[in-house]
């Protein structure tokens, strides 16, 4: 079996160490190395440990990083810092083993499944103290930590029922809900595509599976590479040359520069899609720089404390979300101007990093509390849910208030 | 004036003069070790850092490359914290003829090198950066070696046997009564004290400075030529594999993973004076262009460090002087008793890193023949003080004793991930010692930033740990970061410019390290 590093296609980017001229901007800027010893810090693991390791890891420390990409977003020299450190990770893990917790974690798509036909006992022992207990004990998820809200009816169903309200006036567009968007989040994929045929579009749906982000992010790279594969395939079968959109932040950027940097995949399909990936807000942003977005938006005069997450913030597109708020009359919007919520995908549900994970997004509750009138905006379903726990204010999607303000919410 | 007797003297802190005292000491003889500067500095660090598996001589010197084989084996088993077991291909370029190939495999039979011809599918699975258009691979028992770590652990082996070691002390006469050596003086430099040493035989291991060290003894046509060759490290081990050119020897030939670098070398141009070795704009072009044959992105990566060193060649009647490369890497012993009538005193030359330990043998030897005794070698079976483990070192060590004490101890230099307590007994070791003692010993400001931000925090603990006062700290520092420049100035391109800039903004700009308050004269030593 070839080594790990064989089977990658990592290599430039673990030669971008060579770019490194150790400012210690990327130590500045990490999320977590100021709030945990822990963790060396993304400088230290990153362009420095790598030139120690020679394909093994000894440096277990790693595993502190929490992949939210702001290492590599902040370095001015090009250096591929997190993609440096995940694949030291994947390399510790592959030796040292994954946790039956981080493989079960990791699976939203089966968790969704299991649980929206029992959606009402699911929920209930989610939240029963004595259940998230053994929780912890048996598998590692804090207790504390905040858990998917599982709904009674999958996008999916509600899809196949669903008629579009009028007919399409632009063409055909393809939508990527992502796993927790089917069946967790299907407020905000219902929302997406209303506020698409609402301006016009024809939405294609297609059948989509897992993107492997959260595998990946824990060091499964041969399941998160099967994963994002299928799911490449499975966004090309809805057609050609169609803008894919998505609802799901951090899940887009999987597909646009994730898997092809940090799990080595150099297909010409992966590039494909990702190319035509947009995420929601930067496409209706685009439309409307390009004067083609209605902004027939009823008053919504309300503050709303918005946070872009770290791995929205790695795709560099800048903060649009943030501006399409903005054209609603009345909203005014907050923006955090934190790093991380501190949850990075599932790093701030396990047990032994919860507390990390709350110490990192401490100062943006904090902001979400002082400056909400009773909901926070967020583009990622798993920061969403870690802000809603941690500070009891309501947490949606940007697209719940173009929703609103377009007079689509029943 | 200081007074000291031994029976031998040896001249030359390398590794040749170190492995004779070792030798001479372990044999029973009461040995002085005298260099002019630190363990080491000379030829033996100046190299590319290669363990010769012996397929390097396989075709141009037979002997050599026997030689090498076994005591590559050797050296593992007495040094293994200096050696890395990287293992080594010799490739075929497309440049090259692939039937220098079947002349090697038929030279490592002959010679008992071991080599294995492999799949180049397997060598390029290996090694991702190889040129993927290479024709054939032949895998050796090719190591890493740290030549100071190499020379420490030999001096630390002989003054175990009584040995003593003096560094920093320069040969200044040889002292013959009626055709017999009788004594050596030197002079300390730290300090500038003369020391006079009884002893009745000198062992001249000085390398490429043996003809001046003999002619402290009036013989003067032993004639040593300086071959000298330039060396690059690359910021990180493109490649974790030694790799050798399978040609005929030639510049440029061999890439080589030591620690965290990747040296490319070597150029082989003859010197006048080994003190004043340069290091050529047009070699180092020559070297990028040999690299990037072997790796076709070498031109991206980032060289970090560039120097140059002396082979000690003695001269061979049977080339012409001009013509280093093809001279004997065999050694060979001078007997000064046979050759100007001095009883007392051997020069050896030649040879290389690998078989140092040999050539202590060898020149042990030879004076105990010279002096009608026999007393048998045990060097190659008695491991150096705290290596019986027979551990090798790997590249991971670092970063694996880091990862263990970073909670409790700061990193100083970052790049080599250097910890305070190892820098701080460095320090105590050598308290006359300049940063760039304390550097062959820890590895002090040798990655990427080149000093850029190790070498000030150093200076403050020299200061902290009252090692030194204030105005030596900013000497040793200004110092320092001199002789670092000597080796960044000649590669200076792309990566390494930012870092340059970036230090000069921080050391020149902030803090200024130019007008500090410093002695009156800058330190030199």
């Amino acid at each position: 079996m070839p080594t790990l590093r064989e089977r990658l296609n990592n290599e430039l980017d673990r030669v971008t160490l060579d770019h490194c001229v150790k400012c210690t901007l990327c130590e500045q800027n990490c999320p977590v190395a100021p709030v945990t010893d822990l963790f060396s810090g993304p400088k230290f693991v990153g362009p420095q440990g790598e030139r120690f390791r020679n394909e093994f890891s000894v440096d277990h420390s790693i595993d502190y990083c929490s992949s939210c990409s702001t290492c590599t977003v902040v370095c001015p020299q090009g250096v591929n810092v997190a993609e440096i450190n995940s694949i030291g990770r994947a390399l510790m893990r592959e030796e040292t083993g994954i946790p039956l917790r981080d493989r079960l974690i990791v699976n939203t798509t089966m968790m969704g499944r299991m649980m929206t036909p029992v959606a009402p006992v699911a929920n209930a022992v989610l939240n029963n103290k004595l259940a998230r207990v053994a929780m912890e004990k048996v598998i590692g998820v804090h207790r504390a930590a905040a858990m998917p809200t599982a709904r009674s009816q999958s996008f999916r169903s509600w899809w196949r029922k669903h008629t579009p309200a009028k007919p399409a006036t632009r063409g055909p567009v393809v939508f990527f809900h992502g796993c927790a968007g089917g069946y967790f989040e299907v407020e905000t994929a219902k929302q997406t595509v209303e506020v698409l045929e609402y301006i016009g579009y024809e939405v294609l749906v297609p059948k989509q599976s897992c993107c492997g982000l959260a595998a990946q992010s824990n060091g499964l790279f041969d399941q998160a590479s099967a994963s994002v594969r299928s799911l490449v395939d499975q966004l090309r079968s809805a057609g050609e040359d169609l803008l894919i959109i998505s609802s799901a932040g951090s899940c887009g950027g999987m597909l646009r520069h994730e898997a092809r940097k940090i799990l080595g995949i150099d297909d010409p399909e992966l590039a494909d899609v990702g190319l035509r990936m947009r995420d929601i807000s930067e496409f209706l942003m685009d439309l409307h720089m390009a004067g083609e977005l209605p902004t027939d938006f009823a008053e919504i005069a309300m503050r709303v404390p918005y946070h872009q997450p770290c791995q929205v913030r790695s795709q560099g597109m800048g903060m649009p979300a943030a501006d399409l708020m903005r054209l609603i009359p009345g909203l005014e919007v907050v923006e955090s101007f934190a790093t991380c919520c501190g949850i990075a995908g599932t790093y701030g549900l396990k047990k032994e990093k919860y507390e990390i994970g709350q110490l990192v997004g401490k100062d943006l509750f904090e902001m979400v509390e002082a400056t909400n009138q009773g909901y926070a905006a967020c583009d990622t379903e798993t920061c969403r849910w870690q802000i809603e726990k941690s500070t009891k204010v309501t947490t949606v999607h940007p697209i719940f208030f173009i929703h609103k303000a377009y007079g689509l919410a029943r | 004036m200081r007074h000291l007797e031994a029976e031998v003297v040896v001249v030359g802190g390398g590794s040749t003069g170190v492995g004779v005292a070792r030798d001479a000491a372990m044999r029973g003889f009461r040995t002085i070790l005298l260099e002019r500067a630190d363990l080491g500095q000379g030829t033996t660090s100046r190299f590319h850092g290669l363990l010769h598996s012996g397929g390097r001589y396989v075709v141009s010197d037979l002997g050599s490359a026997t030689e090498c084989a076994q005591e590559n084996a050797i050296l593992r088993r007495i040094q293994p914290h200096a050696i890395e077991d990287t293992g080594g291909f010799f490739v075929v370029t497309p440049d090259d003829d692939p039937a220098f190939a079947d002349d090697f495999l038929a030279g490592a039979a002959k010679t008992g090198v071991p080599a294995t011809e492999i799949p180049v599918a397997e060598a390029l699975r290996r090694e991702r950066l190889l040129n993927p258009g290479i024709k054939r691979v032949i895998e050796v028992a090719d190591g890493s070696v740290d030549g100071w770590a190499l020379v420490w652990s030999a001096a630390r082996s002989a003054q175990s046997h009584g040995a003593q070691v003096l560094t920093y002390h320069r040969a200044t006469g040889i002292q013959v009564r009626d055709g017999r050596v009788v004594g050596i003086s030197a002079h300390d430099v730290k300090n500038d004290e003369q020391v006079l040493i009884d002893c009745s035989f000198i062992l001249n291991c000085a390398g490429p400075w043996a003809g001046q060290v003999a002619a402290l003894a009036g013989c003067h046509d032993v004639n040593v030529i300086p071959g000298a060759g330039i060396m690059i490290a690359m910021n990180h081990r493109l490649v974790n594999t030694v790799i050798n050119r399978c040609v005929y020897p030639t510049d440029g030939d061999i890439l080589v993973p030591v620690h965290t670098v990747s040296i490319i070398g070597t150029t082989d141009v003859k010197a006048d004076d080994p003190d004043k070795l340069t290091i050529p704009r047009d070699q180092v072009q020559q070297m990028m262009d040999a690299g990037s044959v072997l790796i076709p992105t070498f031109r991206e990566h980032r060289a970090v460090h560039a120097w140059a060193g002396a082979r000690p060649l003695i001269k061979d009647d049977r080339v012409s002087s001009s013509d280093t490369r093809h001279m004997s890497r065999g050694m060979a012993v001078l007997d000064h008793d046979t050759r100007d009538g001095i009883k007392g005193m051997l020069t050896i030359g030649g040879g290389k890193l690998t078989t140092y330990r040999l050539m202590a043998e060898h020149i042990v030897d030879a004076m105990c023949e010279q002096l009608g005794q026999t007393r048998e070698c045990t060097t190659a079976t008695e491991p150096v003080p705290g290596e019986a483990d027979g551990k090798l070192y790997h590249v991971t060590h670092r970063l694996h004793e880091r990862e263990k004490n970073r909670l409790d101890e700061q990193t100083i230099c970052e790049c080599e991930l250097l910890a305070r307590s190892q820098l701080v007994s460095a320090m105590k070791e050598q308290p006359l010692g300049t940063m760039d003692d304390w550097r062959r010993q820890t590895r002090l400001g040798m990655g990427p930033c080149q000093g850029g931000f190790c070498s000030t925090r150093a200076a403050g603990i020299a200061v902290a740990e009252e090692v030194v006062d204030h105005e030596r700290a900013t000497g040793l520092l200004r110092l320092f970061l001199a002789n670092r420049w000597i080796g960044l100035w000649p590669i200076l391109a792309n990566d390494q410019v930012r870092q340059v800039a970036l230090d000069h903004w921080m050391l020149d700009g902030t803090m200024s390290v130019g007008h500090l308050p410093a002695l009156e004269t800058e330190i030199k030593q």
